[in-house]
């Protein structure tokens, strides 16, 4: 209400102020003998007086943002390589806003101090060899250093990580994510998108789920059996429209038939071991502080991003491609949340690559745990395998297991 | 048919004015003139379309989920059921803002408008060395207007992809409604508006190799000229990139091919598609997207120069090293792609061979920086309007500028990238510098393209709601990006879940930013006014208004074909004989001959 309020007020003062600039340019030109393109003394001093003034808010405005919302506005870093970054950046905004307040100043200050006055003629100066030399110099100097600095730190950050890092995969889709640990032998089992079924939604690769898949896709309820049994049947006639959707759609699921034939006879059993013992998670991702983790990236639909903010990590997801990040947790959510002085804060993975409508809503929890927590939490998980979701009459019930978020952080 | 009036009654002296039919005059007009008053006119109106939808999107931002009256006006119960905005259009309004501002008006504005009217006129030449391919150009910069424009009606609404239209996403009607019919138009636009573009980037080139009038050599030139120069060979080698990737695009999306797509489940559809690769449509797009930021750049550097020199009645300063900056920050523009994709999955040590490259590009823009400072310093200088914008344009070059350093950085851009804090440095160093260049050679050739004068002081008032509207709305975004929000967020309402004081900041931040934008946008209404009133009724010009050197303000007030009555002007100097010691007056223009014993510069 109040805002409609607002935008009416705002649309009819536009109205009145258009109507009285009519007013007023009509009446002044009639008024003011100068031409337009003479500019007066008195404009001329005006209008310089007014670019130092302004200068001095455009920097006050700066100052003032600077100590409301924080020099770097997010807090501390909460992993090692954040704490790296951040120091990269504070110096990296040392040197930018210095060469910030003095350009912006040597300009208003010059536009101010140098308004036309009368009698005083311009200063002919067109070059200076000596001048030029130095603003390619310094620059190049001050350039060097911070490349060098900043290529150090990339190299470290977007390196191999230690062969003790922790796997996890992180599997997004419009609009959420997965997380899959890869189990006591730290080895990500092996996957492949075709064998997605819904009681294998990150479709990992082992003998029995290709098995099912190709049952799936030969015997489903919109399998190639049914598909052809629809298109061979006499009695019924489809619209050319919806003939043609049911062919392309049966050579897709033929193609894709052959495909995952293939993939049957290349198989290899031994490998089913590693995605058995995969632990798959959603709503909340917990991590280790202290424990370096090299989480690979996984995308089903388009492209995603796995932003961390906290830690300062971020990589794409992108479909039909592997990437991978790397970071070391330093704080628990409990420090974190004493930090910030916050009872409810937690870390948190985005998605910040545009997705889709719900683009925004993406995300999943992320909860540091120190390290007798976290060990609790993963004993718990030791039943709630892929292999004992994917035959649930084997495994306990894997509720049991599920850990409140809050409950974990308040045991240390 | 004011114009028509307003004309008969300027030209009553006017001997070369001979009949020419109301089409082939504004319409289908082959004169540059024209032609760059048509881009200028059609610019001006995507620009304020532009400008309304991020209004439109600022007000979400700002009031997230609370109904407005506005947004119903404007989009009605389809898009903003009970005057909350859905969700898929705010991506549409974010992607058609970005397509229109940097393609149709910061391109084809900003160098359709300039280099159409002052290649000829700053050369001393007849007109373009071809007027109908200029037409064609303008025309089909039109219909690509227009085409863009509608994608908006469509029913299952515009590209929603951002403007950056990555894929899958908009390849995938599945995936996001823009991408069916919406993205279809985008791409339809897009191509022609590149084969305008191409038409008239290769007009411009001929005709600054082939058209100088006598004496006017390549070092004689306006810098405002050899910034048109690289940027036409920018927009020539670029373009068809964009083009290839949206033709590979096109081909996806209708024929099935797999340049992009590679094992996607979307909508519960498994699709066939294997071994194409989203990464290839990123180079191939920021292999135009970022000489596309000097395509956009550069004319606005060019008009500044011109203004900064005329208007601090001196010679630019260091005129060789700007031309040189020029050439630098041209090539450089096209080795240095990859800084947008640090954090796409690109081998690292790729990524570490663009940080190298972006950064030098801040060398040659340092040299242009302290070389604008130098010709200020120990001016006489005199603030009309259009130097105001030229002053606030060298402003904002330096505070977006300098942010650049860090996204350049790519340890740096992991934890920035895609944050508002980008959203702040390209609006700054890209937007503002671009819209301010634009609107200072609007302010300062206004005469030479309409015969008239803009009203001063509405020109002054113009400047400051937009100085200080656009810095407010721009400025506190880098502490938004900062603070860590994701740019093209339909709200932060999800920080409230995690992080309450982050997502205080926001609020707060955004409403700020909102405030600001509509302030900015309001202000522009007197920009509006200026001008369309003045090309009707402004005070007529005098020939030489600014008492600037270049040939443009040889020719008669009253623009006539062909530019000069009689010969063509014979150049004998530079552009910059500014308060030349022992001249009479502060300003030589270019066709006085040397004096006795008198040095060129």
């Amino acid at each position: 209400m109040e805002n409609k309020l607002i935008i009416l007020l705002v649309i009819v003062l536009g109205a009145i102020a258009v109507a009285q600039l009519v007013r007023i340019y009509e009446i002044s030109a009639k008024l003011r003998k100068n031409e337009e393109h003479e500019i007066s003394n008195r404009d001329n001093n005006l209008n310089a007086r007014m670019m130092f003034g302004f200068m001095i808010a455009f920097f006050a405005f700066f100052i003032y943002l600077m100590v409301a919302y924080g020099w770097t506005g997010r807090g501390s870093a909460a992993s090692d390589e954040g704490v790296e970054m951040d120091w990269l950046l504070n110096l990296n905004f040392v040197i930018i806003i210095a060469v910030f307040f003095l350009t912006n100043f040597l300009l208003f200050f010059f536009t101010w101090r140098y308004v036309r006055k009368p009698g005083v003629p311009a200063f002919y100066y067109p070059h200076n060899n000596k001048l030029e030399m130095l603003w390619t110099v310094v620059p190049a100097v001050v350039l060097a250093v911070i490349i060098i600095l900043g290529l150090q730190t990339w190299n470290r950050l977007s390196g191999p990580s230690k062969p003790e890092a922790e796997k996890i995969e992180l599997f997004s889709k419009q609009f959420d994510w997965t997380a899959r640990y890869a189990g006591a032998d730290n080895t990500l089992g092996l996957y492949d998108y075709k064998l997605t079924l819904d009681n294998n939604e990150l479709a990992l690769l082992t003998t029995n789920t290709i098995d099912s898949s190709l049952n799936n896709m030969l015997n489903g309820a919109t399998g190639i059996r049914n598909l052809q049994k629809l298109l061979n049947n006499r009695d019924t006639v489809f619209s050319d429209s919806t003939l043609n959707v049911l062919r392309t759609d049966l050579s897709r699921k033929e193609r894709l038939y052959r495909f995952m034939t293939q993939m049957k006879e290349n198989h290899n059993p031994k490998l089913d071991a590693s995605a058995w013992d995969d632990i798959i998670q959603k709503d909340t991702l917990y991590l280790c502080k202290g424990q370096e983790y090299e989480i690979a990236l996984r995308a089903k639909d388009v492209i995603h991003s796995a932003y961390f903010p906290h830690f300062r990590a971020q990589m794409n997801a992108v479909p039909g491609m592997a990437t991978r990040l790397k970071f070391t947790p330093n704080k628990t959510t409990a420090e974190m949340r004493r930090e910030k002085n916050d009872e409810k804060f937690n870390y948190i993975l985005m998605c910040n690559k545009i997705c889709g409508g719900a683009h925004y809503k993406m995300k999943m929890v992320v909860v540091v745990l120190d390290k007798s927590a976290y060990k609790k939490w993963m004993d718990g998980k030791k039943k709630a395998t892929f292999k004992d979701q994917y035959f649930p009459v084997a495994a306990a019930p894997a509720d049991t297991t599920a850990v409140d978020t809050t409950a974990v952080v308040t045991m240390n | 048919m004011a114009s028509h009036d307003a004309h008969a009654h300027g030209h009553h002296e006017d001997h070369h004015h001979h009949e020419e039919h109301f089409i082939s005059k504004y319409i289908f007009s082959q004169d540059h003139k024209m032609i760059g008053k048509q881009f200028l006119m059609t610019a001006v109106f995507m620009g304020l379309v532009a400008m309304m939808l991020s209004i439109l999107f600022r007000i979400q931002l700002a009031w997230p989920g609370e109904s407005s009256d506005f947004l119903s006006f404007f989009l009605g119960e389809k898009w903003a059921p009970n005057g909350v905005l859905k969700e898929d259009m705010y991506l549409g309004l974010v992607t058609i803002h970005g397509t229109i501002m940097v393609f149709f008006l910061l391109t084809g504005g900003l160098s359709g408008t300039f280099s159409n009217i002052l290649i000829p006129l700053q050369l001393g030449a007849r007109d373009m060395a071809s007027g109908f391919l200029n037409m064609l150009s303008y025309w089909m910069f039109a219909l690509s207007s227009i085409i863009m424009l509608i994608s908006l009606f469509v029913e299952s609404g515009p590209a929603m992809a951002g403007w950056t239209v990555y894929p899958p996403l908009s390849a995938l009607p599945q995936a996001v409604s823009g991408s069916g019919l919406g993205m279809t138009l985008w791409l339809v636009s897009m191509t022609i508006f590149i084969a305008s573009s191409l038409i008239g980037s290769l007009n411009y080139i001929v005709t600054i190799i082939n058209l100088r009038t006598q004496g006017m050599t390549m070092t004689r030139m306006p810098l405002t000229i050899w910034a048109f120069f690289v940027t036409a060979i920018l927009g020539v080698l670029s373009f068809p990139v964009l083009l290839s990737a949206a033709l590979l695009l096109t081909m996806d999306r209708l024929m099935g091919t797999s340049f992009y797509l590679s094992d996607i489940i979307v909508g519960g559809e498994m699709l066939t598609n294997h071994g194409g690769s989203p990464i290839l449509y990123q180079h191939l797009f920021w292999f135009l997207g970022h000489p596309e930021v000097y395509i956009v750049l550069l004319p606005a550097l060019g008009l500044s120069s011109e203004i900064i020199a005329t208007n601090s009645r001196k010679p630019i300063f260091g005129y060789k090293a700007m031309i040189a900056s020029i050439l630098a920050i041209g090539f450089l523009s096209f080795i240095v792609w990859g800084h947008h994709m640090f954090v796409t999955g690109m081998n690292p040590f790729l990524g570490s061979v663009f940080v190298f490259t972006t950064l030098l590009i801040a060398i040659p823009s340092a040299v242009k920086v302290f070389n604008y400072l130098t010709t200020l310093w120990k001016g006489s200088l005199v603030l009309t309007p259009a130097m105001l914008f030229a002053i606030g344009l060298v402003s904002t070059f330096i505070t977006g500028g300098v942010t650049g350093i860090i996204l350049a950085d790519s340890a740096l851009d992991i934890m920035l990238h895609d944050t508002y804090f980008v959203v702040a440095h390209f609006h700054i160093v890209m937007g503002m510098s671009a819209v301010f260049g634009m609107f200072a050679g609007v302010y300062h050739w206004f005469p030479k393209m309409f015969g008239r004068m803009l009203n001063t002081r509405l020109g002054y008032a113009h400047f400051w709601v937009t100085l200080i509207g656009a810095y407010g709305v721009f400025f506190p975004m880098h502490f938004v990006g900062l603070a860590g929000a994701p740019r093209r967020y339909y709200d932060y309402s999800a920080y409230s879940e995690f992080d309450n004081n982050s997502f205080e900041l926001m609020v707060d931040l955004n409403q700020i930013i909102t405030t600001f934008a509509i302030l900015a946008a309001i202000g522009q209404v007197i920009f509006l006014f200026n001008f369309f009133y003045s090309i009707f009724r402004g005070p007529k010009a005098p020939q030489n208004p600014w008492n600037a050197t270049t040939l443009e303000w040889t020719t008669p007030v009253e623009a006539i074909h062909g530019n000069w009555p009689g010969d063509l002007p014979v150049v004998h100097r530079w552009p910059y004989d500014y308060s030349k010691p022992g001249a009479s007056q502060d300003y030589i223009t270019q066709i006085t001959p040397l004096e006795e014993g008198e040095e060129e510069h």
